[in-house]
């Protein structure tokens, strides 16, 4: 759906009934950015009648409107939105009140009392470490420090370390050790053994040690939230951009707006010219001329005739269609390739993450380092009071702070910056595999190409003849000739003839512009990328179109080439249209006519053959694909059933971006993995250092500290990195 | 010395006080649409500003 054609709707849909019985609508608004913007719409609307209240939230782009019960038209809050120079479109926030942020605000809780626990009980060592006791301070005093020290710094710890003990608990009941079971182990014991120590009137306690540990590593598990959580609700806002409503003709004749989701199967609906079938759908009456070029590749308009099947996600190129739903949204040729997605998404799934391997080799290490400590230490005669502390300084100076911090940080810096450029980056997982691809396969329609007609090599007067019935016309063929042509003059008595073209009067003479026949031209080439214009007692003229490639195809191509990648077309459209666009953008490997298990099936080739594939694609055709390849990438023009599948949405209109994408992943690759290499020099050091005494638990956390810092700042260099 | 009975828990409630504003201030959803907040103190308002019509906002401590 796009943006213009949302105006002309009905959209009162979109208008729903909060629990508090007040009417709100929802609209995703693009383009506000600044306080001048939130004063004119949120003045231009509040102005509207029936309109209580308006508010924008800037961040987000929502717009969320209260009204009178049922005196509003959604239609004329986006015009009088789109007349400001906002596009806007509704939006259903159920989905996004139900995945309301709950795990983030747990965690930014648990931060801020790890915060407020390590300050504080910091505030008591201080004079316990800086050894002012055998000075100024008393006995006493030194134990009046302990205590209080526990009582801040204890509960903290338990409180913010809670998310910790949780998954490190569920992990170990799973009969497997993640890398929250060293944290806790470490954080628990250091806090047994603070109590023990305070209560026998020992020398140390590591309170704070223990909270300030809790508030790193939570710094870094907000990071990874954060990057989940805003490519969740960006994706989300993609595909709440694409929420249509139905045309549905009831018993007495009447139209009525429904959302997609309650079509049923029997319905009758309508279908206006330019818009999508929205569910399968016999057609009932007249002719059809679908464009399913996003389910099968194939870019020549297809004819339908009454009583044939029009699928879901084919546009409807000319004429009014009334269609009897087949199926439920639900229950359609896109649940057939959702399902294939399923199957795609779960084999892809099985990836292991940089962070999981690492993890997989250090919990165990770490672990044997600090029994062997204890029982080494006891067996050499230490106490066994000092010989744990020793063992819990190796836990506590090689905790997995940086390690944990390693890839989040270094991600998050990615994606913001990716996001800047226009890539949105759906998972920090898609951002490693994408870092490994070494094929990139390409769809053509709509991601190389235009995806939609443009006019070639005709004569300018040509055009100029043909535009007055061009710019009467919604067909996409038509359209090219009306904006070669710019603006002038519009045919009157305009009739449009559902597949075969329009007719009208052009300065008083009748004219025609469509199919060969229809003009009156005996077939030559029945193709359907031409269009014939003629006067009713003229000569004939030919237009021809073609799909013309993105204007920056071939740079991409030549980038990727430049990288050492292999590129590659499938295509579901016809062979020659394939081979030109292939020709003109440089790419020597192609195949076509794919139908889309023969795309799926053409990846897994690829990958069976030890090929990491990139599929770019847009179409339902593409979305099994998508889901199977390594890493895959859709453009925001993308069906919901594609941005679902890929692992990164391209925002703008540039295919540059696919290469930009691909170089900010492989250097956060490289960060990453220089992240880890500090990561494990600092625990080779480190660990030997607590082993042998070196390190008090303190000194410990101190170091700790420093190493996530040292990571954290490797990871701000990819802000700059080019 | 016997100054740090007085003083030491003194600050630790200081401490408590700024982690509940903190958590009052999570809560009544301040940090939602924190680049707005940022560009409405720009805005001449002749009337005061709607309160939070933001469906996504939590609505009271819960």
């Amino acid at each position: 759906m796009t943006l213009d054609t949302a105006i002309g709707r009905d959209m009162s849909a979109f208008v729903r009934r909060r629990e508090d019985g007040r009417d709100r609508l929802d609209l995703l608004v693009t383009g506000a950015r600044c306080a001048g913007c939130i004063s004119k719409i949120e003045g231009e609307v509040s102005a509207l009648p029936g309109v209580r209240s308006a508010r924008l939230n800037l961040s987000t782009g929502r717009l969320a409107i209260e009204v009178s019960a049922g005196a509003i038209d959604p239609g004329r809050v986006i015009g009088a939105l789109a007349g400001l120079g906002y596009p806007a479109t509704p939006y259903d926030p159920g989905a996004a009140l139900q995945q309301r942020d709950r795990e983030g605000r747990k965690l930014i809780l648990a931060l801020a009392v790890a915060g407020f626990g390590a300050m504080n009980a910091m505030m008591f060592s201080v004079p316990l470490w800086a050894g002012l006791f055998d000075q100024e301070l008393g006995p006493a005093t030194r134990t009046m420090m302990m205590w209080m020290s526990a009582a801040v710094g204890a509960p903290c710890a338990i409180f913010a370390g809670m998310t910790f003990f949780e998954s490190a608990w569920r992990s170990l009941r799973a009969g497997r050790a993640n890398m929250d079971v060293p944290i806790s182990v470490g954080v628990i014991l250091t806090l047994a053994i603070s109590f023990s120590e305070t209560i026998l009137n020992g020398r140390d306690a590591y309170f704070d040690a223990a909270v300030s540990l809790l508030f790193l590593l939570l710094i870094g598990r907000w990071l990874d939230h954060r990057l989940k959580a805003s490519a969740r609700s960006a994706a989300g806002d993609l595909l709440a951009l694409q929420a249509p409503t139905v045309c549905l003709v009831d018993g007495a004749g009447r139209e009525r707006s429904i959302p997609l989701g309650d079509v049923a199967s029997g319905d009758r609906i309508r279908v206006r010219p330019g818009d999508r079938i929205p569910v399968d759908a016999v057609l009932e009456d007249g002719e059809a001329l679908l464009d399913n070029s996003l389910l099968t590749g194939e870019s020549a308009p297809e004819r339908v005739a009454r009583g044939q099947l029009c699928r879901a996600g084919a546009v409807n190129l000319a004429g009014l269609l009334t269609l009897r739903a087949e199926a439920g949204s639900e229950d359609s040729t896109l649940a057939e390739i959702a399902r294939l997605i399923d199957a795609g998404a779960q084999s892809r799934s099985r990836y292991v993450r940089l962070a999981d391997r690492a993890a997989a080799l250090y919990v165990p290490v770490v672990h044997a380092a600090a029994v062997l400590t204890f029982a080494g230490g006891w067996a050499l005669g230490l106490d066994p009071r000092e010989a744990l502390i020793r063992a819990v300084a190796v836990l506590i100076v090689t905790c997995p702070c940086a390690l944990g911090l390693a890839v989040p940080a270094v991600q998050i810096v990615a994606s913001a910056r990716l996001f800047r450029r226009g890539v949105l980056v759906k998972s920090g997982a898609a951002l490693e595999r994408l870092a490994e691809v070494d094929h990139v396969v390409f769809d053509k329609t709509g991601v190389l190409t235009e995806g939609r007609p443009a006019l070639i090599e005709t004569p300018r007067c040509v055009v100029a003849m043909a535009a007055p019935l061009a710019r009467a016309s919604n067909h996409p063929m038509a359209r090219a000739v009306a904006r070669v042509a710019g603006d002038g003059p519009v045919a009157t008595d305009v009739i449009e003839h559902a597949g075969l073209g329009v007719e009208g009067l052009i300065d008083g003479r009748r004219a025609r512009l469509g199919r060969s026949a229809f003009v009156g031209v005996p077939t030559l080439s029945g193709s359907e990328t031409e269009l014939w214009f003629g006067f009713e007692d003229g000569p004939k003229v030919r237009l021809r179109f073609s799909d013309t490639p993105r204007p920056d195809a071939a740079q991409t191509v030549a980038a990727l080439l430049a990288r050492g990648l292999t590129v590659e077309i499938l295509s579901g459209d016809q062979a020659g249209v394939v081979e030109a666009v292939a020709r003109s953008v440089g790419i020597p490997v192609w195949r076509s006519g794919l139908l889309p298990e023969d795309k799926a099936e053409a990846v897994d080739h690829l990958a069976a053959a030890g090929r990491k594939v990139l599929m770019v694609g847009d179409g339902l055709n593409d979305a099994a694909a998508l889901a199977r390849a390594h890493a895959a990438i859709a453009p925001g023009s993308a069906i919901e059933a594609s941005q679902n599948a890929a692992d990164l949405v391209l925002t703008q209109d540039r295919l540059m971006a696919v290469v930009e994408a691909l170089d900010v992943a492989r250097s956060s690759r490289r960060r990453a993995l220089e992240n880890f290499g500090f990561a494990a020099l600092y625990n080779l050091v480190a660990a030997p250092a607590a082993m042998i005494g070196l390190v008090n638990p303190f000194v410990a956390a101190l170091a700790m500290s420093g190493s996530s810092l040292v990571v954290t700042l490797n990871a701000l260099r990819l802000r700059a990195a080019r | 010395m016997n100054i740090l009975l007085l003083l030491a828990p003194f600050s630790v409630m200081l401490g408590l006080v700024a982690v509940i504003a903190f958590v009052w201030t999570l809560r009544s959803g301040q940090y939602d649409d924190v680049k707005g907040a940022a560009e409405r103190i720009l805005i001449d308002e002749p009337n005061p500003i709607a309160p939070t019509t933001d469906p996504t906002a939590e609505s009271g401590p819960n």
